[in-house]
């Protein structure tokens, strides 16, 4: 044997590793860690820290909070249930038909999600004046079933139809097929949708606010009212624990749901997977149109109000909409709000993707490393774990941290997309990592020996296979920031509010024309998302999205 | 030596998959690995692909080591069971992707891709989708894409074993043919010993992460390494005997083998006894299968405990249950030392 | 369309979206000019004109930073009282003030126009919070649902509870707003330490609706807005009907002024504030004429200057209570908050 340094260097029990750039993949992984440990781990660990002590021992001792806890967990539950049974046939109709409206279908299913809560608590409790328990659940499962359709739709549409076409042909009758063959290559998909769904369920504020009149509170609500009214840290902290506790237990039970799951498929493009349906599958087209005509109840609702006052019907709030409301509610004009709900959009879209989708090439390139499973799925977890802090924690955890880096950025607009990208980035996450993770490897092995390198492959391969669900991720992620508003009103000033803040403001004002315009201003937000929506859908930059 | 494998190790976890190997393919020759499922020899190719790290030992080629080389800088082709070709892209897109990267022009990328859909029979397949082809078509796309860049060693990883079995004599035999043609040089895994020997100018076998054999194909088929080496190229009967000039004399009778004298081994193919009308071995058959071109027995022999393989003419073979005679055909024998 | 062009085409939206994106805008200071950041809640509103007379007028431009409610607020100038989040705060109310005082959050400062009227509602010996402006949250009535009816409109706290007028009132949660914990606030001055918590009972017996928050309440519940509730009695503010007139220049709505209570809201220079001596001018500004004499259009507040008319179009319809209910002393709202849940519970 002819004596070689690598021989030495290594020594023969070296635990084998993926010729690569590790320094580079490192490197890469900082973009998004790092975001994650100054934007979030270092104020969350800050605000708890103030209020840990005697007082979280008697919080967690108190029945009352245990019930709080089972409550939050249970509403959570049913509403991601609710979620997946209405986004799945969406979710077949978006990714497996070929009808007309399916673009239609495609904004309508986005739009609850650029609404304000507050917006559509109130649309919920004129369709529900009962409020309760069911309109939590209903109005919950209505923000969320974009979630779900996407999020399936985006894989769904690439997995391979023959080998359903194989179990038709083995015997098996549809349902049978959908539940043994199909399912299971969507799992990755739907667990990733139901963590989601179930992390935003878990830390809805407004909606339980809103249509749980004063009887329903949740672990959010209360560490909202702990935090922000009676300044009771100590109990915001215990509550906060609870919270991270329950997320991260969550977030386990769906790693292991998917850890079985992630394979190599056989990914398609839509074009070969979409048809024209058959037989029992328009039951589920019925149905899934059917979704879309719930969803919109409520956007009718409000478009309704929008033209009502005392004296009839009027167009009274689009016109006003040009100006900034009755004495000037607001310091710009809603057509300026509009304006800056984009910018602060965009600027949040293009950070979530970088994170995000550094974080996906980042776990896909650790888990082709064979040995640290344990430590991808920490990073996995990390990574999907603002969805599930409460807001308010964040928030005031900036307040007493951020003031440690240069420039100060408590209180500066930048933080605005800053802290959208936060929300944002998870769902990224969650949408282009199942298919990434459904390339074989294989094919990134065959372009590197033909001479591409990494980047390179992640251009001619990654890209252009996941490009789907890169896209809806991209518009998912943009029409969240649109619609954000716990942070904004936070942070944003009078001259660069954006539209859900402006709605807010106009909401919280007596007379019949602010009332007007806010709902019209409602009609503006989901106008702006269409448009968004239908321009990215257009522009299929080259190379993205044609697969 | 163009490629030269020393002392390469590559550890799955405490699992060494392979262990100390050294293999060396000289330019223009074309190299099998051929083992049995899971004897490590797909993780070589990727090693030296680059594709997997090497726990101790080296990969060279003329002489540098391609330790500190990425895979993409390597210009290896490879060629996996299943394609892998790129769905998203055409025929020609796959084919050209190499030479795309390599910063070639597009005149010049047409060219190419025109001269080898010719060399593999694929003409005027430019612009057909990946999923309209046959498997056969996949794979002969597969194989032009790799051979486009004009890679200085190609890597062929079970490149036949996903196609039919007509579909696989046909294409090895074109496999043959284009391998020749472009002068290249390779290494193909296999575990298919009809691909190996159709393919290679040489052949490795492979058993548990370690070479335990290499030759030329006629050499490796005459005269296995070890018992097991045999078995897995098809030996199902073990005789000792001794040879003295020329002639092998075992429980069996006489046998003409190329082996120097001293004690031997033999191991029979099934094709090592015949039936004949006027063999000399007298047996009863005890089952019959129908293959391509022959029929396979099972018989009893009085001079062997053992039930022994032997092969029948379709037209003659016996029912089970009639008596058989057979007849010792040298072709069918290898010679191992004796243990 | 070619590939390229719609990349291109694609860059150029990018672009236009992105280009003045909030990235790096920072609103602009003129050469000369001084900063000063206030600090106050999403309620704050005033005319760009007044705010740009006073940068003319001083060379200080204010850059207003709203956080939240008051409650947010206040606890927002605690948390960050070592590093505050700009030098002079407004909106902390008297609710909410004793947090802010004990903590220290606030410096002395008395503006010379506090004698002519903000002195009135001065709640701390040493001048740290200087009133700006008081709100009034009272019960609002429907009028032309009682006088459709031939119903009198309920007069106090005591008539809210009696069965004539069953199922008529809605009110909000004290743990999720603010006019709400203003509301029992009043009925705690009202009836006493002991007497709030059987009172909420004889509410919930007469049907009393709780919302989380106001806006479901004004404009869902209450009969009188433009969402036309089933509900003729709502609790808001004194100055809501004002906003809720007809074109025939007459109320839809009024204020049931026995059963107000009054919320004062402060400002005040921040203690390591980086701009001390031009935040006190700030704090006079607050103070000054054309200021106070824009707080009720723009906020629905009552100016805390004396020598500043309302405008015309709330004479008569908003009237000032003259009595209203203030705070309790020794009032602990996590006190308030649980006992009124025990009362609603049942």
């Amino acid at each position: 044997m002819v004596d070689h340094p690598v021989a030495h260097r290594h020594g023969p029990v070296t635990v084998p590793r993926r010729v690569g750039p590790a320094a580079g993949l490192f490197a890469v992984a900082l973009i998004p860690l790092g975001f994650l440990a100054v934007f979030f781990a270092w104020p969350v660990l800050a605000i708890l820290r103030l209020g840990l002590g005697a007082g979280v021992l008697t919080v967690l001792g108190d029945a009352d909070t245990w019930r709080l806890v089972a409550f939050t967990l249970g509403q959570a539950a049913v509403s991601t249930v609710l979620a997946l049974l209405a986004g799945l046939p969406v979710a077949f109709l978006l990714a497996r038909t070929r009808l007309p409206g399916l673009g239609f279908v495609r904004v309508a299913v986005l739009v609850p999600f650029v609404l304000p809560t507050v917006v559509v608590g109130l649309a919920f409790r004129v369709l529900l004046p009962d409020g309760g328990v069911p309109a939590i659940v209903l109005a919950n499962a209505f923000f969320n079933v974009a979630v779900v359709a996407n999020t399936v739709a985006g894989l769904w549409s690439h997995v391979d139809r023959r080998s359903e076409d194989a179990a038709r042909v083995l015997g098996a009758s549809r349902s049978r097929t959908f539940a043994a063959v199909t399912l299971p290559a969507l799992t990755p998909a739907v667990g990733s949708a139901a963590a989601i769904v179930f992390l935003f369920c878990a830390t809805s504020f407004g909606v339980v606010l809103v249509l749980g009149g004063a009887r329903h509170r949740t672990l959010e609500t209360e560490i909202y009212l702990r935090t922000v009214e009676l300044f009771d840290l100590p109990g915001a902290a215990a509550l906060s624990l609870l919270q991270i506790g329950a997320v991260v237990a969550a977030l386990a039970v769906g790693a292991a749901v998917r850890r079985r799951r992630e394979t190599a498929l056989a990914l398609r493009g839509r074009a070969e997977s979409a048809r024209r349906p058959a037989g029992a599958e328009w039951a589920v087209v019925a149905l899934a149109y059917g979704v879309v005509v719930l969803l919109l109840v409520p956007v009718l609702v409000l478009t309704l109000r929008s033209l009502s006052t005392s004296d009839g019907w009027s167009l009274a709030g689009y016109r006003a909409l040009a100006t900034t409301g009755t004495s000037g509610t607001l310091a710009i004009s809603g057509v300026e709000a509009a304006a800056n709900s984009l910018r602060a959009a965009t600027d949040a879209t293009v950070l979530a993707m970088t994170l995000g989708i550094s974080a996906s090439v980042v776990l896909v390139a650790m888990s082709r490393g064979r040995v640290r499973r344990g430590f991808v799925e920490t990073m996995d977890a990390a990574l999907m774990l603002p969805l599930g802090v409460s807001a308010v924690t964040v928030g005031f955890g900036y307040l007493i941290t951020l003031d440690k880096l240069p420039g100060d950025l408590r209180t500066a607009p930048v933080l605005v997309p800053l802290a959208q990208a936060l929300v944002v980035t998870p769902l990224v996450i969650r949408m282009v990592l199942p298919v990434l993770r459904a390339i074989d490897e294989r094919l990134r092995s065959a372009a590197a020996t033909l001479g591409a390198g990494p980047l390179r492959v992640w251009r001619e391969v990654d890209l252009p296979l996941a490009g789907r669900s890169v896209l809806s991720a991209a518009t998912f992620g943009f029409v969240v920031a649109l619609g954000e508003f716990g942070a904004t009103s936070f942070l944003a000033r009078p001259d660069t509010t954006t539209l859900p803040v402006a709605i807010g403001r106009l909401i919280s004002r007596p007379g019949a024309l602010n009332n007007q315009m806010a709902y019209a201003a409602c009609t503006l937000l989901m106008v702006v998302t269409v448009l968004a929506v239908v321009l990215v859908d257009r522009l299929r930059v080259p190379g993205v999205g044609e697969f | 030596m163009a490629l030269a494998v020393t002392g390469l190790t590559v550890h799955y976890g405490a699992v060494a998959a392979v262990s100390d190997v050294d293999i060396e393919v000289a330019d223009g020759e074309v190299v099998a690995l051929l083992g049995p499922s899971g004897c490590g020899k797909s993780t070589l190719l990727r090693a030296v692909a680059g594709l997997e790290r090497p726990g101790a030992g080296a990969v060279c080629w003329d002489g540098a080591d391609l330790a500190g080389l990425a895979v993409h800088r390597r210009g290896f082709g490879l060629v996996f069971q299943d394609g892998q070709l790129f769905p998203h892209r055409d025929v020609a897109g796959n084919v050209e992707f190499g030479l795309r990267m390599a910063g070639v022009d597009r005149t010049a990328r047409a060219e190419r891709v025109t001269e080898l859909l010719t060399l593999l029979g694929l003409d005027g397949y430019q612009r057909r989708r990946i999923t309209e082809l046959s498997g056969g078509e996949q794979q002969r796309v597969a194989l032009a894409r790799a051979l486009a860049p004009r890679p200085r060693l190609l890597l062929l990883d079970e490149p036949l074993s996903a196609l039919d079995r007509a579909l696989r004599e046909q294409l090895a035999l074109d496999l043959a043919r284009v391998l020749r043609v472009s002068g290249s040089t390779a290494l193909v895994v296999t575990h298919d010993h009809d691909e190996a020997f159709t393919l290679a100018d040489r052949v490795a076998l492979m058993r548990a992460g370690r070479i335990v054999q290499t030759g030329r194909p006629e050499q490796v088929w005459r005269a296995p390494a070890d018992q097991q080496t045999a078995a897995f190229l098809g030996c199902t009967t073990f005789l000792p005997a001794t040879v003295a000039a020329g002639v092998a004399s075992c429980a069996l009778g006489p046998v003409e083998v190329p082996a120097p004298d001293g004690p031997v081994l033999l191991g029979l193919r099934p094709t090592a006894l015949r039936s004949d009308h006027g063999g000399r071995l007298r047996g009863e058959t005890l089952a019959r299968v129908h293959r391509r071109d022959h029929v396979r027995l099972r018989v009893r022999l009085a001079e062997w405990p053992e039930p022994v393989d032997a092969v029948a003419g379709i037209a003659d073979a016996p029912e089970a249950g009639d008596p058989v005679r057979l007849c010792l055909d040298p072709d069918g024998v290898a010679v191992l030392s004796r243990p | 369309m070619t590939v390229t062009r719609r990349a291109a085409l694609a860059a150029l939206v990018f672009a236009a979206v992105t280009g003045c994106s909030v990235f790096g805008g920072d609103g602009g200071t003129e050469p000369g000019e001084r900063t000063v950041v206030l600090v106050t809640h999403d309620s704050f509103t005033m005319k760009q004109e007044v705010l740009d007379e006073f940068r003319a007028s001083s060379g200080i431009r204010i850059d207003v930073r709203k956080s939240g409610d008051a409650g947010s607020l206040t606890n927002q100038l605690v948390l960050t009282k070592s590093s505050p989040l700009g030098d002079v705060a407004f909106g902390v109310d008297n609710t909410f003030a004793d947090r802010a005082l004990s903590a220290d959050v606030f410096v002395p400062y008395r503006s010379p126009d506090a004698d002519k009227g903000p002195s009135r509602y001065s709640i701390d010996d040493t001048d740290r919070l200087t009133a700006v402006d008081v709100g009034d949250v009272c019960v609002n009535a429907d009028s032309a649902w009682f006088a459709g009816r031939g119903i009198p409109v309920p007069a106090s706290y005591e008539d809210l509870a009696d069965p004539k007028y069953k199922d008529l009132l809605v009110v909000q949660d004290p743990a999720t707003s603010s006019p709400g914990l203003a509301f029992a606030l009043g009925t705690v001055a009202h009836f006493g330490g002991d007497g709030w918590v059987n009172y909420w009972g004889k509410l919930l017996a007469n049907g009393v609706k709780v919302t989380s928050g106001w806006e479901e309440a004004y404009t869902q519940d209450f009969s009188g807005s433009s969402g036309k509730g089933p509900r003729p009695l709502v609790v808001s503010y004194a100055s809501s009907p004002a906003a809720e007139v007809g074109p025939d220049g007459k109320p839809r709505t009024s204020a049931l002024l026995s059963t107000c209570f009054r919320q004062v809201e402060y400002a005040g220079v921040l203690t390591n504030a980086k701009h001390p001596d031009d935040a006190r001018k700030v704090v006079d500004f607050l103070l000054s004429q054309p200021f106070q004499s824009n707080v009720a259009e723009q906020m629905f507040v009552y100016p805390a200057r004396e020598d500043v008319p309302l405008p015309a179009s709330w004479q008569g319809v908003a009237p000032q209570p003259s009595n209203p209910a203030t705070l309790p002393e020794e009032v602990d709202q996590a006190w308030l908050i649980t006992l009124w849940r025990t009362a609603m519970d049942r």
